[in-house]
């Protein structure tokens, strides 16, 4: 509602952003009437297993468990202080309302929920149930990504519903989904050592999903060659056998000069394509003009770089190819996907040892909140909201009448342009930040302002809460129950370590409330998680991902179980694709022929650099947990421009200066780093952080017409050197969006 | 005593800062890192090195402390300074061709890696070694790292005229037997720009 309550270093005042760093019980006290938790890690979808070390209801540390095959007991340092978000100084430990002129205070529950339901009751019947909006969150189990999409479907019947694997997970998603007919890493990560030469396209591994390293690592002493695309040299790409530094959007450039290189030299599998593909003669023409040369203009890159890449990715005996990001968050992310697969495809190499493909998911749940039906499209085990049989399938297990099921609603960037334009007017929203996750914050800003009634679940008051008018203090992996699914495909046990603080609830108790109070007690009257993952498993049965043959107790004992798990005691699916049977009703993949196409906004005379934008290895996604971990911010405080030496010269800006980086939609200051290790076309941003530190100022609001992904890979910007700021954003500390 | 021995492939390294945000969790130290990870020089390249204590077989710390306050176990640890004996005065730090041990001002005392000794004593792996997603330190049987490695461990250094033994392992290209360190000339022109291996810029060269 409206503007912020009040000014921004009051909130920061009373909420934090501040910083904690000793466990409870201090450094000093260790080991004594502690007990070690099995769970994981809940700051990326590697999901690795790690012990937690509880007393007296509190986490006071960890310890590795070596014994969890994915992570073997590494952790990146994100995994070693998770602990630290516990026994936190900012935790919200009720529920908070609003207070004009003053920032935020205690409500009693009932009252909260009163308000809450009274203001559903309020827009819903005034404009319409699809009037009100959730945004909901990659990093919940999988119970909660069930529950939230049944929540807005039965309890509030709205169509629109989306979450933050919008900004992460769909392009790759889309693209298996149209090659493979299934969205899914083809393999389990124990298939990439085995491989004698590894793509990895867009995807800074060392930093984004660390324990994957270890497994690069592996195949490269096992005699297998590493070719990287980025436009940085990252840690993995210092010691690569190839490193292509593309330019940010000419990724399909690469892929198709590559294919082009291998159909004229023979390296494709005939017999493979032949027998288990549709539509290669269609590739085999779009790729005729990619050229080394003119492939290599597309790609910014020399063209021998491209020859060679296609001269160990060709002829290889086993391969694997592994994206992110990097080729996803474009307007064009799904086609750069598509390019990509094509050369996995091309050369038959998928579905048994040592051969397959994975996309790397990056959010906490990363794939298991993408299946469970919170997406706009979606309904719970992977299937689509307007295929009539998916529907009545669906409204059988819930209890409802088909039609009573919205259809396909607006997915996250339009959904806050509805809340722009007006159209939607009530928001409730789990585990998304989204004024500093989407792109073009000041937009995102200016729609918040305009709701009518914003009510937000959340554990620590995020920069988006600041604009709602209830805050219901929610609950931490480590507070419930639940279920996640790894970057593998792999289900696994999160297990309670302590119980929420007194006045915080766990998350699906809150929405249960809710549904009871609009009337729908007999639809939500769970007692449980295990309850929600029960109906869940029935939900997503004859779906893609189907859980339906998994039991918690079968999860935890096998240390996991692959999807698709079909029927009790079934042993679950490592590799997709043995055989060579794919997804599709007709057992084959389908190639897709992908031609090259600008990015929304290319560098011109006005704006003449591009920015791309990524994360650093200590934070997570919009920074709301590891803003407030102190060692993980001593490791990176604040956001820095990484710009190359010759384009600093040619701008006049030297090492550590303040430079602001302005594009048509916002801009950020910030101090410069000069690295060789970029392109110097290109400057580097990391997101983590809010306000006049979000490098999603800057970011443009274009989005792929298939997946909806947002382009935060490319857009066009200036860059300037300036006088250090001093005003009361600048004062801030630097987790609060502060700069020193 | 455990059959693992300790293992470090600067090839691996990330840079990722496991291991000092982990050895900081260690139970005879908690809240106070003593491994050091270097940036060699972020400018140039996201090259780094992890660098934990290689307890020398004749460790200099110890050779050169005239508070005789730096003790190795039996099975080859070189703990930290005994508190009731260190006189802070630094020799050890100064001496160490590694850089390993630090001075703390707060206690007075010398402090750095002792392996984990509270949890290598008893079969476990040190902390940093546990958690290292890159396996650039890795706490394994010599059987296992040359099984699973390309390169080969090695433990042999020499600094000027001496050689230096280690407990702790590096590893190396097939073709290296010993590492030798020796001092250079530091010339006072920089190193031409076509000299450097990780420039993009350089790498872009003929691009169009």
């Amino acid at each position: 509602m409206a503007k912020l309550p009040t000014d921004i270093p009051e909130l920061v005042k009373q909420f934090g952003p501040t910083m904690h760093s000793v466990p409870p019980g201090g450094w000093a006290h260790t080991g004594q009437d502690e007990t070690l938790v099995k769970t994981h890690c809940c700051f990326c979808g590697q999901q690795c297993g790690i012990q937690l070390r509880v007393r007296d209801n509190k986490v006071v540390g960890f310890e590795p468990w070596e014994s969890f095959p994915f992570n073997r007991g590494k952790l990146c340092p994100k995994g070693v202080k998770r602990y630290m978000q516990d026994e936190h100084p900012d935790r919200l430990k009720s529920p908070m309302q609003r207070i004009e002129g003053q920032g935020f205070a205690p409500i009693a529950w009932d009252a909260a929920m009163e308000r809450v339901v009274g203001e559903i009751r309020r827009i819903q019947e005034t404009y319409g149930n699809d009037a009100f909006g959730i945004l909901s969150g990659a990093s919940l189990t999988n119970e909660k990504a069930y529950l939230m999409g049944k929540f807005a479907r039965v309890a509030l019947r709205t169509a629109n519903i989306d979450y933050n694997g919008r900004l992460c997970m769909v392009s790759a998603g889309a693209a298996s989904k149209k090659v493979f007919g299934i969205d899914r890493s083809a393999n389990p990560w124990s298939d990439i050592p085995k491989a004698k030469v590894i793509l990895v396209a867009g995807a800074n591994i060392a930093e984004c999903a660390p324990i994957t390293t270890d497994y690069l690592w592996q195949a490269r002493d096992n005699g297998g060659k590493l070719i990287i695309l980025d436009p940085r040299m990252t840690p993995i790409a210092r010691n690569a056998d190839l490193f292509i530094p593309v330019r940010s959007g000419g990724d399909i450039g690469v892929f198709n000069g590559m294919l082009h290189v291998m159909i004229e030299r023979g390296w494709i599998d005939r017999d493979f394509i032949a027998q288990h593909t549709t539509g290669f003669n269609e590739v085999i023409e779009s790729v005729k003009k990619y050229t080394p040369e003119y492939a290599a203009k597309i790609a910014g890159v020399p063209a021998e770089l491209i020859v060679k890449a296609a001269e160990l990715w060709g002829p290889a005996p086993t391969s694997f190819l592994l994206h992110a990001r990097g080729i996803e968050h474009h307007s064009k992310g799904v086609d750069n996907c598509l390019a990509a697969i094509n050369l996995v495809v091309a050369s038959g190499r998928i579905g048994r040892e040592g051969c397959g493909y994975a996309m790397i998911t990056g959010q906490g749940n990363g794939q298991g909140a993408r299946e469970q039906g919170q997406k706009c499209d979606q309904l719970p085990g992977n299937r689509d909201i307007s295929n009539p049989e998916h529907r009545k399938y669906i409204a059988g297990v819930w209890g409802v009448a088909e039609e009573s099921i919205p259809q396909k609603g607006l997915s996250a960037v339009p959904l806050v342009e509805a809340i722009h334009e007006g159209k939607i007017k009530g928001l409730l929203s789990i585990c998304f930040n989204p004024v500093v996750s989407l792109p073009d914050s000041n937009f995102t800003r200016a729609a918040l302002e305009k709701l009518e009634f914003y009510v937000n679940i959340e554990f620590f008051l995020s920069e988006s809460a600041r604009y709602a008018d209830i805050v219901l203090a929610g609950s931490l992996m480590e507070e419930d129950d639940g279920t996640t699914t790894n970057v593998e495909g792999r289900v696994i046990r999160h297990r309670r370590a302590v119980t929420p603080p007194d006045g915080a609830r766990e998350d699906w108790k809150i929405l249960n409330e809710i549904a009871s109070r609009l009337g729908h007690a007999d639809k939500f009257n769970y007692n449980s998680p295990r309850e929600i993952f029960e109906e869940l498993r029935i939900a997503s049965k004859g779906g893609v991902s189907d859980y339906s043959g998994m039991t918690w107790d079968r999860i935890g004992e096998n240390n996991g179980l692959f999807w698709p798990c079909p029927e009790n005691g079934h042993p679950g699916t490592p590799r997709l694709y043995e055989g060579g049977k794919f997804g599709h009703p007709d057992g084959k993949a389908h190639f897709i022929p992908i031609d090259w196409h600008p990015s929304a906004e290319m560098p011109d005379e006005e704006y003449p650099i591009i920015l791309t934008t990524g994360r650093v290895v200590s934070h997570f996604l919009s920074g709301t947990q590891t803003r407030r971990i102190a060692s993980l911010m001593e490791q990176y405080p604040q956001p820095r421009c990484e710009i190359h030496p010759r384009l600093a010269e040619k701008l006049g800006i030297a090492d550590n200066d303040f430079v602001k980086v302005e594009s048509r939609r916002g801009q950020i200051v910030v101090r410069a780093q000069l690295v060789k290790t970029i392109r110097p076309d290109t400057v580097f941003v990391p997101y983590h952080w809010p306000l006049d530190r979000s490098a999603n100022n800057c970011t443009i609001r274009a989005i792929d017409p298939v997946s909806n992904i947002p382009e935060f890979k490319i857009c066009a910007v200036r860059v300037s050197k300036t006088e250090e700021p001093t005003d009361a954003i600048a004062k801030l500390e630097m987790e609060a969006g502060g700069i020193r | 005593m455990s059959e693992s021995a300790f293992f470090i492939d600067h090839s691996r390294c990330i840079g990722c800062q496991s291991c000092v945000q982990a050895c900081a969790e260690c139970d005879t130290h908690r809240g106070v890192s003593m491994i050091h990870l270097e940036t060699i020089q972020r400018s140039d390249s996201v090259q780094t090195a992890p660098q934990v204590c290689m307890h020398c077989e004749d460790p200099i710390c110890a050779r050169v402390c005239p508070a005789d306050a730096i003790k190795k176990t039996p099975d080859g640890v070189v703990q930290s300074s005994l508190k009731p004996r260190c006189i802070g005065c630094s020799n050890c730090v100064v001496s160490c061709p590694f850089g390993v041990p630090k001075y703390s001002a707060q206690i007075d005392q010398m402090m750095k890696c002792d392996m984990c000794y509270d949890r290598s004593s008893i079969g476990k792996k040190p902390m940093c070694a546990s958690v290292c997603p890159s396996g650039a330190l890795t706490y394994t049987t010599m059987e296992e790292i040359q099984r699973t490695r390309s390169g080969i461990p090695i433990n042999t250094w020499r600094f000027g005229e001496e050689i230096v033994k280690t407990k702790v392992y590096v590893m190396v290209p097939r073709e290296v037997e010993r590492i030798d360190v020796s001092l250079v000339q530091i010339s006072g022109t920089p190193s031409p720009l076509a000299a450097d291996p990780y420039d993009v810029a350089l790498m872009l060269e003929g691009a169009q």
